[in-house]
């Protein structure tokens, strides 16, 4: 049966085949690796608070309009840890690993925004 | 394709309008009414085209019963058809037997002119393009199977580009590319190699029969 299927593939359908596969695992690697994040952006009111390295593990406290949230950072990845927000959706959204990755805190006005080396589009508009 | 339009006013093609009880008036006046008859006049070849769409069709619709675990992510069955009538009768058929499917699975399906019929279109549209050049690959290295690969990326590449262009043009859909590329890549291989045993055993068979013709004419 195998051997039915396999006469009918030519050398030049191995070659199609095997560009096929490296063009498809190029595609997987250069869409789906994120970049490595470097460094937390933490939002206050819109503005910039503090950016920190994510090398070194810290918890940072910051002061909203409902209370204060923590952020904590350990091992290259950073997470809220709590929040007075009602819904919790950014505590939930747990740790952030990939540069471009966000976590938004809307009641208390608090983001966290992992970045790269190079910046990520995170929206297009025409 | 020819047709024509031939209206015939012989004493043989007359309308007969049977079982009409109505005055001798309305009845001398339905029988001298001429009957007009539009006639296409089809090829052989048409009829071929035809047939092969309809097989096309038949696949669309056996298709839609599998499920898919991302709309897009389809077999693409009918394009089996499509290489066949490629490598037997040409560009110019496979081209007809493609559209023609697109259209009529359009209308069977309902969705006529609606963004998945636009899809399908590009889709197909820009697989014809590219298999109008790889078809002419030699022959003897590259055979159906090669056929089907590109004819599936180009099939995947003109569905992404309505994707961006019109209905989402957001740069997130890159991250579904990888999951249409394998799959463009593992259908295009699966369909190329059913084509290349089918035509296999199509040619064996006509093989077949003319040596069985050739020892009863001998």
């Amino acid at each position: 049966m195998y051997s039915t299927a396999l006469q009918h593939i030519k050398p030049g359908d191995w070659l199609t085949l095997l560009c096929g596969g490296i063009f498809v695992a190029m595609l997987t690697l250069s869409l789906w690796s994120g970049d490595r994040a470097d460094k937390a952006v933490i939002r206050s009111g819109g503005k910039i608070f503090s950016v920190v390295p994510l090398s070194r593990d810290q918890q940072i406290e910051v002061r909203g309009p409902l209370g204060v949230s923590i952020i904590s950072i350990r091992q290259r990845e950073a997470r809220i840890a709590s929040d007075p927000s009602p819904r919790q959706y950014c505590v939930r959204q747990g740790w952030l690993k990939q540069a471009g990755e966000i976590a938004l805190c809307l009641p208390n006005q608090v983001s966290v925004e992992l970045t790269g080396s190079k910046k990520r589009y995170d929206s297009l508009n025409y | 394709m020819t047709a024509s339009t031939t209206e015939k006013q012989g004493q043989g093609t007359r309308c007969k309008v049977q079982g009409v009880s109505a005055g001798p008036e309305l009845s001398c006046a339905l029988h001298l009414e001429p009957c007009s008859s539009i006639l296409l006049n089809t090829t052989a070849e048409d009829h071929h085209i035809a047939r092969m769409a309809a097989v096309a069709l038949g696949l669309t619709v056996l298709e839609s019963a599998i499920p898919s675990p991302l709309p897009g992510v389809k077999p693409g069955l009918a394009n089996i058809v499509t290489l066949i009538v490629l490598a037997r009768y040409g560009w110019r058929a496979a081209a007809w037997v493609s559209l023609l499917r697109v259209m009529a699975g359009s209308l069977l399906f309902g969705n006529f002119l609606t963004p998945g019929f636009f899809l399908s279109l590009s889709g197909a549209a820009l697989s014809l393009a590219v298999l109008a050049l790889v078809r002419h690959l030699p022959g003897r290295w590259f055979g159906p199977v090669s056929h089907s690969i590109y004819a599936a990326f180009a099939h995947i590449t003109g569905q992404l580009l309505v994707v961006y262009l019109w209905l989402i043009p957001h740069a997130g859909i890159a991250y579904l590319i990888p999951i249409f590329a394998t799959a463009a890549l593992v259908f295009g291989t699966v369909n190329g190699l059913i084509a290349a045993r089918f035509m296999d055993n199509k040619s064996l068979l006509i093989h077949e029969n003319h040596e069985r013709h050739e020892k009863f004419t001998a």
